[in-house]
């Protein structure tokens, strides 16, 4: 399994170099680059097999039988964080915007939203994730109040939306200030609202420019969708916590922990996509100018 | 120009102040624009034609006096800002393109949201522009495909689209390389042989003395001197204005 994942990597690295620094004149450099690789991770797997005490971190976290039991259930937990995941991200998306829509508003009159905007995005964005989700999901059904949910997973959803909008109403702001005052300026001059002219020209400027960052917090969220865990959700992590309990064996985390890598590297490989393309982009424009 | 004299100018602007902090950069200008007339504000960089054509379009708050507009002051409190604008179109050094959009979006864009036009009538009036203008080709492409010319050009388009009673050009050339200047003041040269009402800030001398019916020398916050381009650029009064003038030849662009 390990090795497998070794290989492909390498094959990333040799290939990314080939295709940017490697013109075709330096074609042996990969051949070089790849003996190389060979023989520093074969003798840095030679190392740790072979030290003093490997056979029994092999039993507790590379145990192929437990591997083999725990991992359909495992797989079927991660469900649950994808869900949550989705659900989420969606609402984090819209709700976000508006903050930033609203810490953007100019003027005297918009200074009470602009202040809301600031004091939730300091508050969610100040206090550990953790905490809002005890506050949400145990806090709020123990007032009994009628009427109000107690599901675990609905509040859970909830606390992830307040935590995570912190963050991405900030990203969306960083994207709505690089775009250059001119371009507000041409919209208003043509006659268009100040509404319209940041509805078809600011946003979505805005957005093509943040959509890196957005996916690196995709990747924050998809991660912290296990901290609903603590509340009574028996989601990826919880699921991993009983089948390590019950097998008295730590490869079940390994499991969970690839089932996580499975989703978040290739949503950072696409990150580094966009933003090499926006990159090249940036150089394109400024040639043409 | 006195052929109706009951009719108000296209553009009044009288005794106009604005200053950015302790910075006063007009410093009371007196404009009159007649229907039809071009009028170049020439000046050096920072006399303030940007702010007065920014002041016009009122991109930028004014601190004093007043603008009108065929009559109607513009700089009243409670004006309708998105209807002023509407009639005023303004063409800016950096093009201000919409990087996201085609051509023709761009050009659509204020027609279908500012005027409610459909969007196949909006197309059209777009499309028709862009072919007298020479860019029917480009229609499709992003801004950034397209040549300086080519772009100031789509801006000029985009401005024309909302068929403005009086057009602003705020130093429209000079962000261009010289080989590409030419073919922007055609297309300015042509708007002028059909009567649109311009105020265009220029340091392009030679085309001032071929378009426009006046040229405003801006100093220090004032129009200090004005008159037709004939007797301005060759026999200036003023001392200020000879120097400026001195300078612009020895520089070598005229």
């Amino acid at each position: 399994m390990s090795g497998g994942a070794d290989s492909t990597h390498a094959q990333l690295l040799v290939s990314r170099r080939g295709s940017r620094l490697l013109g075709s004149r330096e074609r042996g450099s990969v051949v070089v680059a790849s003996a190389s690789t060979v023989l520093v991770f074969g003798l840095l797997g030679y190392l740790v097999v072979t030290a003093p005490g490997w056979s029994r971190v092999e039993q507790a976290f590379f145990n192929a039988d437990v591997f083999a039991a725990s991992f359909p259930d495992i797989v079927r937990a991660l469900l649950v964080n994808v869900r949550l995941f989705v659900f989420a991200e969606v609402l984090i998306l819209v709700l976000a915007l508006a903050l930033a829509v609203m810490r953007s508003l100019p003027g005297p009159v918009f200074f009470p939203f602009r202040l809301m905007a600031v004091g939730y995005i300091d508050f969610f964005r100040g206090v550990p994730g953790i905490l809002v989700i005890f506050m949400l999901a145990l806090g709020v059904p123990g007032l009994r109040l009628p009427g109000v949910s107690s599901d675990a997973f609905l509040w859970g959803v909830i606390a992830l939306v307040l935590v995570w909008s912190a963050y991405v109403a900030e990203v969306y702001r960083a994207g709505i200030e690089a775009v250059h005052p001119s371009q507000e300026a041409a919209a208003r001059s043509l006659g268009l609202s100040r509404l319209q002219a940041l509805r078809y020209v600011v946003l979505p400027q805005a957005v093509r420019r943040v959509v890196p960052p957005l996916l690196n917090d995709f990747i924050g969220l998809q991660k912290d969708t296990s901290l609903v865990s603590f509340v009574g959700v028996i989601e990826v992590f919880r699921r991993t916590q009983i089948e390590a309990g019950g097998a008295f064996n730590f490869t079940p985390y390994l499991a969970c922990a690839l089932l996580f890598l499975v989703i978040t590297i290739p949503l950072a490989r696409l990150v580094d996509f966009l933003a090499a393309r926006d990159r090249k982009r940036q150089l394109a424009g400024m040639r043409s100018r | 120009m006195s052929s109706a004299p009951e009719r108000p100018p296209a553009l009044l602007v009288e005794r106009l102040h604005k200053s950015f902090g302790r910075l006063e950069v007009l410093r009371g200008i007196d404009l009159a624009v007649a229907e039809h007339e071009v009028v170049c504000i020439i000046g050096a960089s920072g006399s303030g034609k940007s702010t007065l054509l920014r002041c016009i379009n009122l991109l930028e708050p004014v601190d004093a006096g007043r603008i009108s507009i065929q009559g109607v002051e513009i700089t009243a409190r409670g004006v309708d800002v998105d209807g002023v604008r509407r009639r005023i179109g303004i063409v800016f050094q950096a093009f201000n393109l919409f990087p996201h959009m085609t051509v023709l979006r761009n050009v659509a864009l204020a027609p279908r949201k500012v005027l409610g036009l459909a969007r196949a009538e909006a197309e059209e009036r777009a499309v028709g522009l862009l072919e007298r203008f020479g860019l029917a080709e480009k229609r499709d492409e992003y801004p950034d495909r397209l040549s300086g010319g080519q772009q100031q050009r789509a801006a000029i388009v985009r401005a024309l689209a909302m068929r403005p009673d009086l057009l602003l050009l705020d130093e429209i050339t000079s962000a261009l390389d010289p080989e590409l200047v030419g073919e922007v003041l055609d297309v300015i040269r042509e708007l002028a042989s059909e009567g649109m009402t311009m105020v265009v800030a220029t340091h392009e001398m030679g085309f001032a003395r071929d378009v426009a019916e006046r040229v405003c020398f801006l100093d220090e916050g004032v129009i200090l001197e004005q008159g037709p381009p004939g007797e301005m650029l060759a026999r200036p009064r003023e001392p200020r204005t000879q120097r400026f003038l001195q300078r612009i030849v020895s520089a070598g662009r005229w």
